[in-house]
């Protein structure tokens, strides 16, 4: 048995949503009914039905703005859902430490920047920084782990070459900036750059992060995880963990 | 002066030892910048001279010069005697008409500079300055040219005025959305760079239409944008500001650029660059030195970058880093000549929303820059950090942040966007911003009459309280210098050692026979002030 669902507004099964867009109409005046015609028009081409067209606001004479109620008949089948799943434990600091400590008997280094033009840290510091994000402290906090924090705008063969001098276990790469796919590109360029600069057993763990990462890219963009808004220092280093010290008892 | 005690009672001994820490602490920086010069300083003052335009390949004919002249004297000190002395010491030994052709002659390598000495010298130097002084004086035309266009088309009608940014990598399409953001109500349209741009030691040249996340500063964006906001001026009944950044490697050049193009604002902070680029501290010092004297000039307000500590440390704990910065940032713009009306000092609503009193505590921040600084039109920076994505909150969170804008008369209003941290803001999420910003000040905007804190009440004990930590630290700052106090990490938790960092290169000590037109002409601009 599948599971279905439908957008629930105030009844079950109610089907209704919100969505507000911008369309290229004059709205004013003479010109108000037409271009709620128009909202209508995409919103049941969108497929609401009935759609209300709630607010129109004329933004001068070549935009115009609307927020449209409707109810939709689509169906959500949860069981098609995919997601990128934790295929790892979280870990306390305490644990993580003791299990770096257990498989790799020596500090795991971690390398961290955002590359290319990007000049955004908020990400790669709220991971990295003691701070930390989301009352979890970052893993500069983790005795076990060293932390090289290259800061903004680093080229990729300064950090490569920065990864080979640290000996880095893993290197994690922030990206915020998207205009014209500037994230994407960086970071094929990175793990390109890695893949040539070592041997495919050595190579360090490759992470990127940014607000605009899609998850399972990370096969298509050359590196080993992708991690998106709103992931925890615990999460990155559970993961770190969970790779390295496999690794390392392997070894 | 008979100012009242205003709002938050600061004691004025209080207040007056913040001022005097600030520039104990500021003044070795002073004496340290005005020993060195560097390519960027030097470069701007071939720019005053009148020298444009690149080479096939883009590099500017001020780089191509500068390294030609600092190649040929490698050996006798290379960049420590300025560019002025070897540079006019060529051209009047005829050999080349004018700076362009120098600056061709010398990257094909058939000029030799070397350095005057005696009646050699003196030409030279009275020719360099004759040069330099027509640049000065197009900064003055352009001065007096905005008076007159704001006595023409009327000044923004009210404050704060409305701060607006665009960013869409390209001049062509920056131009009408700059025009339609103007029609919509912004007093300020500031152009935001491309991100690498701060790390570029040299200033792109033309029109651009390739940008990451913002649009190239080159001369030539500035005149564009500049005359179609004049239009838009003209068109509107009010003169429309424009802002770019004066910032990076690059800061006295753009400083010198944005004079002779008439542009109006710039952000110009005192340590954004060392903190967050990882620009070399006395590389910065210097170079903003040099360009907060053309500012000064060039009747620019500037905006100094103090929100930018508070997106990496929490906005509570380093409130006092904030009012430490400004404070510094007073003094070192001061020294440079800039006034009172010319300090957009900056400072921001970053606090966790989830933070009890969070409000409160804004409130007690933004009152305790505005009394401090009575004088200067602070710039009130929109929440960025604690804007999550999800828009309808962030739409409340910018209506408090405005609110707190209209409660304690700031001068420049940064527009915040619900869309924060979600896309460049779509034209709706811009004119969403602009109806919370005009309900705020419908509504509320004179409310900064009605309001008082409680005497000694939560407000008024946190504003002294920042007040006393920001001491503790000047304290501290200057009892460590403040070379050291950056490389420790005091500020933004970014360590910064003085002989490290990007443009470190770029720097010479000043030799004893130093010469730069620019400078002395501003130097003496300046003591006018003091």
């Amino acid at each position: 048995m599948s599971e279905l669902v439908r957008p629930y507004g105030d009844t079950t099964g109610d089907g209704m949503v919100q969505i507000s867009f911008t369309l290229p109409v004059d709205g004013r005046g003479e010109s108000a009914r037409r271009a709620e015609g128009a909202a209508a028009q995409l919103a049941n081409k969108m497929g609401l039905d009935p759609a209300l067209v709630v607010h129109t606001r004329p933004m001068g004479p070549d935009f115009t703005f609307f927020v449209v109620y409707g109810r939709v008949q689509h169906l959500v089948n949860l069981d098609e859902v995919t997601v990128v799943e934790r295929d790892y434990p979280l870990l306390s600091p305490k644990e993580a430490n003791a299990a770096i400590k257990r498989a790799l008997r020596r500090r795991l280094t971690v390398v961290g920047a955002c590359i290319g033009t990007d000049a955004h840290t908020v990400g790669i510091d709220a991971i990295l920084n003691i701070k930390g994000f989301a009352g979890e402290k970052g893993l500069e906090y983790y005795r076990e782990v060293k932390v090289v924090n290259l800061g903004a705008q680093v080229s990729v063969p300064q950090l490569v070459e920065r990864a080979r001098a640290e000996k880095a276990d893993a290197v994690l790469v922030s990206q915020v900036v998207t205009q014209r796919d500037a994230h994407l590109l960086n970071t094929r360029e990175m793990s390109a750059a890695f893949r040539e600069a070592y041997p495919a057993d050595r190579r360090p763990l490759l992470v990127v992060g940014g607000p605009r990462f899609d998850e399972s890219m990370a096969g298509d963009l050359g590196v080993d995880r992708i991690f998106v808004r709103g992931t925890t220092p615990t999460e990155v280093a559970s993961y770190l963990v969970h790779r390295l010290a496999a690794k390392g008892a392997a070894a | 002066m008979s100012r009242a005690r205003g709002k938050l009672d600061l004691d004025p001994a209080t207040v007056r030892q913040a001022r005097s820490l600030a520039r104990k602490a500021g003044r070795p920086i002073v004496t340290m910048a005005k020993r060195h010069t560097t390519v960027s300083v030097e470069r701007a003052t071939l720019r005053l001279a009148g020298l444009q335009g690149a080479d096939p390949d883009g590099t500017p004919w001020v780089n191509r010069l500068l390294e030609s002249v600092r190649a040929d004297l490698d050996q006798d000190g290379g960049l420590a005697h300025g560019v002025a002395l070897p540079v006019w010491d060529a051209l009047l030994r005829g050999e080349a008409d004018d700076l362009a052709a120098l600056a061709e002659k010398a990257s094909a390598g058939s000029v030799r500079f070397r350095l005057p000495e005696g009646k050699d010298a003196d030409r030279a130097r009275r020719a360099a300055r004759t040069q330099v002084q027509r640049g000065i004086r197009q900064i003055d035309r352009r001065r007096a040219e905005r008076d007159r266009l704001i006595r023409r088309y009327g000044d923004a009608p009210r404050k704060p005025w409305i701060y607006l940014i665009v960013a869409t990598g390209d001049i062509y399409e920056d131009i009408p959305q700059a025009r339609a953001a103007a029609r919509a109500g912004a007093d300020v349209i500031a152009v935001i760079r491309s991100t690498g741009q701060s790390l570029l030691d040299f200033v792109p040249e033309g029109a651009t239409r390739e940008g990451f996340a913002g649009t190239y500063a080159t001369q030539e964006n500035f005149r564009l944008m500049r005359a179609a906001l004049d239009e838009s001026s003209r068109e509107l009944g009010r003169y429309v500001r424009l802002t770019n950044y004066a910032s990076g490697l690059c800061m006295p050049e753009i400083a010198a650029l944005a004079g002779l193009e008439r542009l109006d604002m710039m952000l110009n902070d005192s340590m954004y660059g060392i903190l967050f680029r990882d620009i070399n501290p006395v590389r910065t010092f210097v170079d903003q030195r040099f360009s907060r004297q053309v500012h000064a000039r060039a009747g620019i307000i500037i905006n100094t970058g103090e929100d930018n500590y508070l997106t990496t440390a929490d906005a509570v704990e380093a409130a006092h880093t904030v009012t430490t910065s400004q404070l510094l940032n007073e003094y070192f713009a001061k020294e440079a000549g800039l006034e009172d009306w010319q300090l957009g000092l900056g400072h921001a609503f970053e606090i966790d929303p989830e933070v009890p009193d969070s409000f409160r505590l804004e409130l007690a921040h933004a009152l305790l820059a505005r009394e401090l600084f009575p004088d200067a039109p602070l710039k009130w920076m929109p929440p960025t950090r604690h804007m999550t994505g999800d828009v309808f909150r962030g739409y409340l969170l910018d209506g408090f942040f405005n609110l707190v804008g209209a409660l304690t008369g700031q001068g420049i209003l940064l527009v915040g966007m619900m869309t924060e941290a979600v896309v460049t803001p779509w034209i709706s999420d811009r004119d969403l911003a602009l109806q919370n910003v005009r309900y705020v000040m419908n509504a509320a905007g004179d409310l900064h009459r009605d309001f008082r804190p409680e005497p000694d009440g939560f407000i008024v004990q946190r504003a002294r309280q920042v007040l006393a930590e920001s001491i503790d630290l000047l304290d501290r700052i200057v009892d460590d210098t403040l070379l050291n106090a950056i490389a420790d990490g005091t500020f933004g938790l970014m360590k910064r050692p003085a002989d490290a960092g990007r443009g470190l290169e770029g720097v010479a000590p000043k030799s004893a026979v130093y010469y730069n037109p620019a400078s002395e002409i501003l130097e003496a601009d300046g003591m006018v002030h003091r």
